[in-house]
């Protein structure tokens, strides 16, 4: 029975549009891969304490799944040799996916966003080996990964500016109805 | 009011300092604090960093050593309460009275406070703990209302720390058996309740079921908001109807109660969530810090407002305004 003394509460990341999701749906996937591939050995090399905290979960296959767009991510974290590539659907086999919005999914990566925040309100959702899921969440979360410097290097600055730009526009679409959508 | 924040990582211990937290709590990265869970916790190194950082900003860190000690195993407890006094903690939070016993010789002037796992809920217990180990503070049990917190703050030579915001247990702290039940682990002895090893989801019919140790917990519809996966917060059938029996999936929200826990004379106020990322830590901590400068001004809060933060998105003042017994 619901204690009367509960409050209703609310609040949640934006979805992307279902056009732009379908603007991007004919484009290949193989030009992402070298971009993929640098960015990984990036975090790789300069957050190498992820490997820590990772422990037995860094040789496992991690799927992420931006919901709002037309394809996703296996990971491979394997230290000194991270794997990541772009796919159509996630393959069968993965030891763990994560699924939720693409902002949901930055945001938690970032830091701006609770894991188990997103989980309650159905936002983000986990399948396969929840423990390799959970060390992987804790263990970008402890390593407060800079992406705008990993993705564009000595161009940080600027994409600083570039991605607070985009980051406002993102956070003007509106949110996901009741945080109840999910795939 | 001291306002006591948790950290999982030395990033969230730093967002806690950051947030305005006057002390910080956390735990080695071992079963033998409370939340050990994957990626979780902290080295023996970070610990050390942690609370240098926590004291450069003239913060206190309190580290939790609150499981019980296994038989034959006793050496690992030893050694974090000798790593973490070596470290430099303000505090220990401990439990298992094995554990009390050997800081309290061990350690004579280290600073213990007695964990919420120890279940202490009445002036005597308390009383026991202070003249057996010196202990100086006790986390209060989420079962007490305000009234009866008042009276053990009068009648124990003890300071008090309650919990005013995050995850809720059944009111059985230290002696819950639901987790080892389902999976043979516990935050007793393990330091996991409802270990993520031993939780799936299975999406069937468009409906989502958790289950724990293979026994089947909870099926969320498509528009339910969901809640950790323990037993606690599973859904039973009964003779008289289906639904959650022992606690719904909603989080403490004291920040209403706060005036009251002063009156009571409280000393310090914990917000749980050791498992949770830093935006929780930072959202949560802020927040109560300003409710606390508000309460300072004379100004009180009808809640935190965090709502996004909240297990099922949901708040409770729990039993703080009990009026059973």
């Amino acid at each position: 029975m619901r204690d009367p003394e509960t409050t209703e509460l609310q609040g949640l990341p934006p979805r992307l549009p279902q056009w732009l999701a379908r603007a991007v749906a004919p484009l290949p996937l193989a030009p992402l891969q070298p971009a993929l591939a640098l960015m990984l050995a990036r975090i790789s090399r300069a957050y190498p304490e992820l490997y820590d905290r990772l422990g037995e979960h860094a040789e496992k296959r991690f799927g992420i799944d931006p919901t709002d767009l037309p394809f996703a991510f296996v990971l491979e974290p394997k230290p000194g040799r991270p794997v990541v590539r772009a796919v159509r659907e996630l393959p069968e086999g993965l030891d763990a996916s994560i699924r939720g919005p693409l902002a949901g999914l930055i945001g938690m990566a970032e830091g701006t966003f609770d894991g188990d925040a997103l989980f309650f309100s159905r936002v983000l959702w986990v399948e396969g080996d929840v423990a390799a899921a959970l060390a992987l969440r804790n263990a970008i979360d402890d390593a407060r990964i800079d992406f705008d410097n990993i993705l564009l290097g000595g161009f940080a600055p600027l994409a600083t500016r570039l991605s607070d730009a985009l980051r406002k526009r993102v956070r003007s679409l509106p949110a996901l109805p009741g945080g109840r959508a999910w795939n | 009011m001291e306002l006591i924040c948790p950290a999982g990582t030395p990033a969230s211990l730093e967002a806690a300092v950051e947030a305005g937290a006057d002390a910080i709590y956390c735990g080695f990265r071992d079963e033998t604090n409370a939340r050990n869970f994957p990626g979780l916790n902290f080295s023996r190194e970070e610990l050390r960093k942690g609370i240098a950082f926590a004291h450069r900003h003239g913060v206190k860190v309190l580290v939790a050593i609150n499981t019980f000690a296994r038989a034959g195993s006793f050496e690992l407890w030893q050694a974090a309460v000798d790593d973490a006094a070596a470290a430099g903690a303000d505090a220990l939070i401990l439990a298992d009275l094995a554990t009390l016993d050997y800081a309290s010789r061990r350690h004579p002037d280290q600073r213990l406070h007695v964990s919420v796992q120890a279940g202490a809920a009445n002036p005597d217990a308390i009383r026991f703990y202070v003249e057996a180990f010196g202990a100086r503070r006790v986390v209060l049990p989420r079962v007490l209302n305000v009234m009866e917190i008042a009276t053990i703050v009068r009648e124990s030579d003890c300071e008090t720390e309650v919990f005013v915001f995050g995850g809720l247990c059944v009111m059985e702290e230290g002696r819950c058996s639901l987790s080892s039940y389902a999976t043979g682990k516990s935050p007793n002895m393990n330091g996991v309740c409802s270990p993520a090893s031993d939780v799936a989801y299975t999406e069937r019919d468009g409906r989502i079921s958790s289950t724990l140790g293979g026994f089947t917990i909870n099926s969320f519809g498509k528009n339910e908001l969901a809640g950790y996966p323990t037993l606690c917060k599973g859904r039973f059938a009964t003779p008289k109807g289906s639904g959650y029996i022992f606690e719904e999936p909603v989080s403490l929200d004291a920040a209403v109660m706060l005036p009251a826990l002063r009156d009571a004379g409280v000393t310090a106020l914990k917000i749980e969530g050791r498992q949770r990322g830093r935006a929780y830590i930072a959202e949560v901590v802020r927040s109560f810090r300003d409710i606390l400068s508000g309460l300072d001004k004379g100004q009180t809060a009808s809640s935190a407002g965090l709502a996004a933060m909240a297990e099922g998105q949901t708040g409770t003042v729990g039993a703080y305004r009990k009026s059973w017994r």
